[in-house]
Order: C-alpha cells, then structure tokens, then sequence
C-alpha cells in the first residue's frame, strides 16, 4: 500500500481536484485516477520529509487566529497608505530567536507571516534558528518578538512537534 | 433595481483594478531596482486576475473562472523564476 | 437582460458591497506600491490585494453564484488556495532576492547577516544557509 500510494491524502484531493475541474465520470475519474498515482510518486521520488500532524484540532484555532489577524492588520496597512506620510513610521528589521525546528511548522509560519500585511518574511538561518522579519510600523520591538512567539509560535509547536 | 446597483458595483470595482493596475504599471516602468520590478509585475497579474474575476460575475461564464485560475497559476510561475533570476546573478559572483 | 435580474435583492447586495471592498484594498495596496520609498516597504503593499482584496471579490462570486444556483463554486476555492500559497513564497524569494543584492553592494541600508547567529556561538563560514 505504502509503496503503490505513498501520499494517499495527496492522491485523493489531487484525483477530486481533477474530477471537480472536468466532470463526474467514469472516464474521467480513471484519467483522474491515473494522474493522480503517477503525480504522488514523483512527490515520493522527491523524497521530502515527511509533514506529521500531532494534534490536528487545533487547526480551526489557527486558521481563526490568522483570519482575524489579517483582517485587522489589513485595516492597519490601508490607513498608514492613505494617510501618507502625515506620520511619522518607522520601519525595520526584528531579530526574532525561534524554539520551532519542524519543517513544515516553519513553512506555515513564513505563510502566516509574509501574507500578513505588515510584516515580512525576510531571512532565517537554519542553524541558530533566528529568523530576521522586516515590519512596516515598527513602535516596539520586543512586542513583535512576543507576538510571533506567543501567538503563533506555541501554536505552531503544538500541532508540528 | 438590484441588477442596476449590481452593475454599478461591478463597474466600479473593474475602474479601481483598472486603476491599480496603472498604479503598479507605473512603478514597473519608474521602479529604481529589478526587484521593484519584480514586485509590480507581480501585483499586476493579482489585479489583472481579479479583473478576470469580475469580468466572470459581470457575465456569469465560467470560463473566465478558468482563465483567472491559469493567470495566477502563470504569474505565479513567472514571478519566481524573475526571483529566482535576479538571486542567481548575486550568487555566482 | 441577464443572470443578474435573477438574483435576491440581499444577495445583490452583499456581492456589490463585497466586490468594491476587494477592488478597493486592491487599488490601496497599489497606492502603496506607489508612494513607499524602499523596497522593504513595498513588499508589504501587495499582501493587501492578496489577502483581503482577492478573498473579498471570491467571497463576492461565491454569494452570486451560490445564491443563482447555477454552478459549483470550485474555481472560487481552488484559486484562493493558489494565491494564498502562493504569494507568501513569491515575496519571501523577492525579499531573499533583495537582501542578496543589497548586501553585495555594501551600501548598509540591510542588517548585516551576523544579526542571524546568537551571540555566544561562534560564526561559521560556511555557504550560507537556504530556508
């Protein structure tokens, strides 16, 4: 089974993506079918690691959590564009020290983070786990750090590790 | 009644992607660095397909679903191989 | 005159309000690209009309067609997906990109790469790491 379908989830959403992008039939759902066993064994040919899920119902959290956020942040970033530089803004870099190592758990972070108005994605660096973010209005410094870690970051370290 | 605030609505809505469009258009041709570029051609195909998107409401077809979907799937493609580009010349130097 | 007439007045009027507010954080998203002046602001300015700009007009859809009963709303589902994965890592790649470019230049406007090791270890030479 393991060696025939080495990514059932994938195969599934891929062969229904497929289905739901053409029609419900049988023709199709054998094209489908094929296509869809072929792709996820050139995913396992790619060899990457395997993403684990230990606590999967804490998703909807997450997915609630970064919704809101993304609303508020996008009212935020409108109003410093429309005021224009009436204000003054101050942006720049944050250091911020990460205890997450899970591939995948650093993955959806960056998403949150860079498609998060506001804040950005920059660089991080593997070995020491700092991760270097650029934020649009930077008042506080340490309040961001708590921010990525203490929103995010438990979270994220709950459900990946 | 409803159809006409429905049309005015989507009117206005393909005037501000318009709009936007023009905007990035002309920080791609002004913009001071490749990566500049990089970024406007990328927010123009994001506008370019929520026009696509509206255009669809406006008529109810769902080609233009499909169209919108291949254009970000493009864009997306593009945008990183110009990414991908521009690292490249720094990193062999 | 066509499928619109068609449509429940709250429903005409949920997909108005909705389609202007995506159109909307769109154009300001490219005012911003517009009026920021570095680079590391700009890339800040198109998450607008990806995040909320592009989930508002695809929420619009959903209602009006959801609402006519004429077709499944896959497209809708299927092209949020890709803009939301999407994007984050065409940014993130550009903001490697930048910082790249800007470092071998010198000019300093960037935080130099040993912001990234902890104090007390010491900083290896080797190729620099690739998330």
């Amino acid at each position: 089974m393991s060696r025939l379908l080495p990514y059932p989830i994938l195969t599934a959403l891929l062969l229904m993506m497929w289905l739901l992008l053409t029609s419900f039939s049988a023709g199709q759902f054998l094209l489908g079918g094929a296509v869809a066993v072929g792709a996820s064994r050139a995913m396992a040919a790619l060899q990457p690691s395997r993403p684990r899920l230990r606590r999967w119902q804490l998703l909807p959290k997450l997915l609630g959590i970064v919704t809101y956020d993304i609303l508020q942040s996008n009212i935020a970033v409108a109003s410093i564009i429309l005021k224009g530089s009436r204000r003054k803004r101050a942006p720049g870099f944050v250091a911020i020290p990460l205890d997450l190592r899970d591939k995948t758990g650093l993955a959806v972070l960056a998403c949150i983070v860079t498609s998060t108005p506001g804040t950005a994605w920059v660089e991080f660096a593997p070995d020491t786990g700092v991760l270097l973010i650029h934020v649009l209005d930077l008042v506080d410094e340490a309040e961001w750090v708590s921010l990525i870690k203490h929103r995010y970051e438990g979270l994220l370290m709950e459900i990946f590790e | 009644m409803t159809a006409a605030i429905l049309l005015w609505a989507v009117a206005a809505a393909q005037t501000m992607l318009a709009a936007a469009m023009g905007c990035s258009a002309y920080r791609l041709i002004r913009g001071p660095r490749a990566q500049d570029r990089v970024l406007c051609l990328d927010a123009m195909y994001v506008s370019a397909m929520l026009l696509v998107l509206t255009v669809g409401i406006r008529t109810g077809s769902s080609i233009y679903f499909e169209a919108a979907l291949i254009i970000s799937v493009l864009g997306f493609v593009s945008s990183i191989a110009l990414a991908k580009f521009l690292m490249r010349g720094e990193v062999i130097e | 005159m066509n499928h619109l007439e068609a449509l429940p007045t709250w429903a005409a009027l949920l997909t108005a309000f909705f389609l202007v507010l995506g159109a909307g954080l769109t154009l300001i998203g490219a005012i911003g690209i517009l009026r920021f002046r570095s680079f590391f602001e700009r890339v800040h300015a198109p998450t607008l009309g990806t995040s909320w700009g592009t989930g508002a007009i695809l929420l619009a859809s959903t209602i009006c067609f959801s609402a006519l009963g004429s077709r499944l709303i896959v497209h809708e589902i299927l092209i949020g997906f890709f803009i939301t994965v999407t994007t984050p890592v065409t940014l993130m790649l550009l903001a490697r990109a930048a910082i790249y470019r800007k470092r071998t230049e010198g000019k300093g406007e960037v935080p130099p790469r040993s912001l990234l090791r902890l104090p007390d270890r010491p900083a290896s030479t080797s190729t620099p790491p690739t998330v």
